[in-house]
């Protein structure tokens, strides 16, 4: 660190228009609380009688105007697990290549760099048609010629597609963290791996990725997080309006919070009657997504300040 | 650096078991060359979301069987009888995009509008007066407000946020531009604020502590130091949000309206290309000319905002190296 003079440590009274700059950016800033109180205390408030053992563990019924919403958990932790068992293995390499192994100047650590920025900005809508253009159309509808004589197994919406979908998705997430992670675990640590006789891939094993596991479980917990609570890319690539079974294979369709509730909201004949249910839903979709959230950012902040301890 | 230390560990093991050092370098090789391919799957997938996106859409421009019901003339180009109109399921199907991009325009705008004052403000707050304890809390919070899924924002907006807008705004209907500019809102922000919030922090300190030690004002040292040196990563940031709003798909479905009208006024329901795409996909028949165009949609929605992210990227990288920052 530079021997830099904080800037709180040069007091200057402040006149008029440094209170008014400080009091409209602190305005700002205010709103912007107020805009996340607002939705969590609205959902909260209006889903909180819902809750109940029942709404949880039951399926919908009566047109899904009644009942609860249990297939579309199930539907969405599996959905959610699926991915990542893709993604984070996936993440995880990525970002060790990017940080471990490629050489400073490397052009394919660059492209590949390129193409995870490019990936994070690509709109969800348009994972949504890959999903159907690729997996679906392409290799399921493959897999069916080759393997099931024609007939539509896997070239159909599946959970399978759509996990993959969303693991195509969460993927930059995954990568950032990591690599963040990896980033901070002291040059030392390797050079003493190294020392003692251990090969680079032992010392990545065994003491760089231990050593980063706070930020890769961080990006982990985002990574769910972020696929628990898309709707866009599975609309077509597997989420189903109402299903009477849970799905069992992964050719199977599934049900999803956050499909339930675009669907509740704009199918529904009746609003009224289906408003409290689709406030419960919500509530449960933000519960399950908030929660690891605040579990991520918790997890960072202690890894974070671990770090810059070490250093 | 740790390249010259690996050489080492072959000659030490090589007196005591001469097999194992060379059963060491292969599995090293192997496991190298797993994580570089396993690492490749990002570039495989930027690969393929532009091959299959594309082969569905480039029907458009060259198939005579799509060109019986569309052109691509007649995607932009107003009907004699209909003007600019979206209509793709009916006897005479209408597909001109215009409608749809200029709803997406509409909303972006709104968004914009909000967003940006409020998060480059927060950014300017939380980097230069908050105190160090509020900081600790403020940045994690609206961290949390990007991590709220979009469903649930539209749907918010869907409830709420329509019912106060009608009745501040005493607009006719219930869902329109407003509506829905206001919940992208939701979204844009925090992406403009943790890359505004970047760039103010990426200003080095002795910028600061020479302004004030020249004798200017908190507001001065802001305004004319502060800023301009960060302005190239606060358009970044805003260019970055701009393709955040473009892309958005459930909260514009759920609170714009979805109807594809061609007009300037913001209190009328509006059809972006996203909600299109998702509204309309399902029903489609796959392989018709329909099918096609919205499979055009997205090529078009992919392109630009990859333009807008390679823009994005590319001032927050120049401003990066300039501050000599990471």
């Amino acid at each position: 660190m530079t021997i830099a003079v904080k800037t709180g440590q040069i007091r200057r009274r402040p006149n008029v228009a440094d209170r008014t700059l400080i009091g409209l950016t602190g305005l700002a800033t205010l709103i912007i609380l107020a805009m996340l109180a607002v939705v969590l205390g609205d959902v909260i408030i209006g889903g909180w009688s819902v809750l109940s053992w029942h709404f949880l563990s039951e399926a919908p019924r009566d047109g899904m105007t009644k009942g609860g919403i249990f297939p579309a958990i199930f539907g969405t932790v599996a959905l959610t697990l699926l991915m990542t068992i893709v993604a984070v293995p996936a993440g995880v390499a990525t970002a060790v290549y990017l940080s471990e192994y490629a050489p400073a100047d490397s052009r394919l650590a660059r492209v590949i760099r390129i193409c995870i920025a490019n990936l994070a900005g690509v709109p969800s809508i348009v994972f949504g048609l890959f999903g159907l253009g690729f997996f679906i159309a392409t290799v399921g509808h493959g897999i069916d010629t080759v393997a099931y004589g024609g007939q539509p197994t896997y070239g159909k919406p599946s959970l399978i597609w759509a996990a993959l979908t969303l693991a195509i998705l969460t993927l930059p997430v995954v990568v950032v963290s990591t690599e963040e992670a990896l980033k901070s675990v002291p040059r030392e640590l390797r050079d003493g791996s190294l020392a003692l006789g251990a090969t680079k891939f032992q010392t990545i094993l065994r003491v760089v990725l231990p050593q980063a596991l706070g930020g890769i479980m961080t990006g982990g917990i985002l990574a769910v997080s972020r696929g628990a609570g898309e709707v866009a890319p599975i609309m077509f690539t597997g989420a189903a309006y109402f299903l009477p079974y849970l799905p069992t294979h992964l050719n199977d369709q599934f049900m999803n919070l956050g499909y339930h509730v675009y669907v509740l909201a704009t199918q529904s004949p009746d609003v009224d009657r289906t408003k409290p249910l689709l406030y419960g839903t919500v509530l449960v979709l933000l519960l399950l997504t908030f929660m690891l959230n605040i579990v991520a950012v918790v997890v960072r902040a202690r890894f974070r300040k671990r770090m810059a301890a070490a250093r | 650096m740790a390249s010259t230390t690996t050489t080492a560990v072959p000659a030490m093991s090589r007196p005591s078991r001469p097999g194992l050092a060379r059963r060491i370098r292969w599995t090293e090789r192997i496991a190298e060359g797993l994580v570089l391919l396993v690492s490749l799957v990002s570039i495989l997938s930027v690969l393929l979301i532009l091959i299959f996106v594309g082969k569905e859409a480039l029907p458009v421009l060259f198939s005579p069987e799509v060109h019986r019901e569309v052109t691509p003339g007649a995607m932009v180009l107003p009907y004699a009888d209909a003007g600019y109109m979206w209509q793709p399921v009916s006897d005479v199907p209408k597909y001109n995009i215009l409608p749809l991009f200029v709803g997406t325009l509409k909303v972006t705008l709104v968004a914009l509008f909000v967003s940006v004052p409020l998060s480059v403000g927060a950014a300017v707050y939380v980097c230069e007066f908050a105190p160090r304890a509020a900081r600790e809390y403020i940045k994690p919070a609206i961290e949390l407000l990007a991590g709220i899924p979009s469903v649930v924002i539209g749907f918010f907006a869907l409830i709420v946020l329509a019912t106060w807008v009608q009745r501040v705004f005493g607009v006719e209907h219930r869902l329109n531009a407003l509506v829905a500019g206001f919940g992208l809102a939701f979204a844009v922000c925090p992406v403009i604020f943790s890359v505004s919030e970047d760039a103010l922090r990426a200003v080095p300190d002795s910028y600061r502590t020479a302004a004030l030690a020249l004798g200017s004002t908190r507001s001065q040292t802001l305004l004319r130091v502060i800023l301009p040196a960060a302005a190239p990563g606060i358009a970044a940031a805003i260019v970055l949000g701009f393709g955040r709003a473009i892309g958005e798909t459930m909260i514009v479905v759920l609170a714009s309206g979805n109807a594809a009208l061609l007009d300037a006024d913001l209190g009328h329901s509006i059809r972006t290309v996203t909600a299109t795409i998702a509204q309309e996909l399902g029903e489609v028949v796959v392989g018709s000319a329909h099918y096609h165009v919205l499979f055009a949609l997205g090529a078009l929605l992919f392109l630009s905002t990859l333009g807008v992210n390679v823009v994005g990227e590319r001032i927050v990288f120049r401003m990066r190296r300039r501050m000599g920052g990471p």
